[in-house]
């Protein structure tokens, strides 16, 4: 299967196999992105049988946007195309904080009622809601 | 300085309202808050915590205004975000009782004045926990090493949740005594074993030998889905003369209030029972807690 390279734009590389979806959703790429977006799912991988691979064109996703696709699929990485050229590339790893885009498990947290979730990451890779103060594993969030 | 969760606490800071919440008792200081106004706002039922609040700002030459659910502008659908914003401008600190968790931590990120948080849903009941702390450092003069036996319903009790984490922090040793079903969440105990190295004990039959301090909270029937078993589980849950043969002399037995039928009426006068004095702190510990709130 043949993909065509970027001239600008950022690759994720080695996600885990079947959470490009959520990828795209964590990067807020929508129906309405403007540019050519590639999904390639169950990729073979030596070092996971199969991964995932999304190409988007046009957009330079920040450390800290990106860093959020270690919820779903810790050990992505990261390209960062410009001028064709790999200009960064990184390993994601978990954010200190998650503002606004989990939702709060917890039924009775006063989140539920459209105040802005805060969770805040804690020893371990456990995730701790700013609110009601319940604890959830990273990929509980998303 | 906001009042929200025992979590935001440092060990230093319980001690100083401990210790000041012991002068004020003592008559030896009165809290320097005469003047100000604090705001109750209850949006679920209360009475100690509530009352005490209005006394301990009376009597410490505050006035109070409250608000009642009942008739306010809730009523017409206002917010709970536009209240406590309104609420603000008429008062210098506001104590907030609300069923959802994160209520009073919401209401403190969005004012500038002092919130103490009176009980939030399931999550956190600081200043109870306050009053248990000075409770168990009065009667026992201490709190570091001492057995503290947890008794009731402890998944869903939020005094529980935060005596336990002070516990912890005090370097007590805790008895978990629960039916089966109604245990404490295993995450937050685990938490408490790694965070303060807590010993805790988990037993599932009433069993008091080794306490020093027994802390009973109500076993609510409405949890249960078979009534049968809701029965069968309160009455063993109760406690009786007859379960106490056992424990030590100068046992402590403490009670957040309201108790319904979980201590036998006849307990009530034994020297044990502090329950009724645990209430009546309420006024000097929370008179510590305005002066925290108010001048930090």
């Amino acid at each position: 299967m043949q993909v065509d390279q970027i001239e600008m734009g950022t690759v994720v590389d080695h996600i885990k196999a079947g959470k490009a979806g959520k990828v795209m959703k964590l990067l807020e790429i929508g129906e309405n992105y403007p540019h050519r977006v590639a999904i390639v799912l169950n990729v073979p991988s030596k070092k996971t049988k199969t991964k995932d691979i999304v190409k988007i064109e046009g957009k330079l996703v920040s450390e800290e946007s990106a860093n959020l696709i270690a919820l779903v699929s810790p050990g992505a990485s990261v390209n960062i195309i410009r001028n064709s050229k790999i200009e960064k590339k990184f390993v994601v790893s978990l954010p200190k904080e998650v503002s606004g885009i989990a939702k709060c498990a917890n039924p009775n947290c006063i989140t539920g009622e459209g105040a802005k979730t805060l969770f805040r990451k804690e020893d371990g890779e456990r995730y701790r809601c700013h609110f009601c103060e319940r604890l959830f594993k990273a990929e509980e969030l998303v | 300085m906001d009042v929200i969760s025992i979590r935001d606490m440092e060990k230093k800071d319980i001690e100083g309202i401990l210790d000041s919440a012991e002068a004020i008792h003592a008559g030896k200081k009165k809290p320097g808050i005469s003047g100000k106004v604090l705001a109750t706002l209850f949006f679920e039922a209360s009475t100690r915590t509530k009352l005490s609040f209005q006394s301990a700002a009376l009597r410490s030459g505050m006035e109070y205004i409250d608000f009642l659910p009942e008739t306010s502008s809730l009523k017409k659908g206002e917010s709970f975000e536009d209240t406590v914003k309104t609420v603000e401008g008429y008062a210098d600190a506001l104590v907030i009782r609300h069923p959802k968790e994160g209520s009073a931590r919401l209401a403190a990120d969005i004012l500038g004045k002092p919130v103490i948080n009176g009980g939030d849903g399931g999550n956190q009941h600081p200043t109870q926990t306050l009053i248990d702390l000075y409770s168990i450092r009065k009667s026992k003069g201490r709190i570091k090493g001492l057995n503290v036996t947890l008794f009731g319903d402890l998944k869903h009790a939020r005094t529980m949740r935060s005596l336990a984490y002070a516990l912890g922090m005090f370097e007590a040793k805790v008895t978990l005594v629960s039916p089966k079903g109604l245990e404490m969440d295993q995450t937050y105990v685990k938490e408490l074993e790694e965070r303060f190295k807590l010993q805790v004990s988990v037993k599932t039959e009433p069993e008091f030998s080794e306490a020093d301090v027994l802390y009973v909270c109500r076993i609510q029937q409405e949890r249960f889905a078979d009534p049968l078993e809701a029965k069968r589980v309160t009455e063993r849950f109760m406690i009786k003369k007859a379960d106490l043969k056992g424990a030590k002399d100068d046992l402590v037995i403490l009670h957040p209030l309201p108790k319904i039928n979980e201590i036998e009426n006849s307990i009530d006068t034994m020297k044990q029972a502090k329950y009724f004095e645990q209430a009546h702190n309420g006024v000097p510990v929370r008179q510590a807690i305005l002066e925290y709130a108010l001048t930090r």
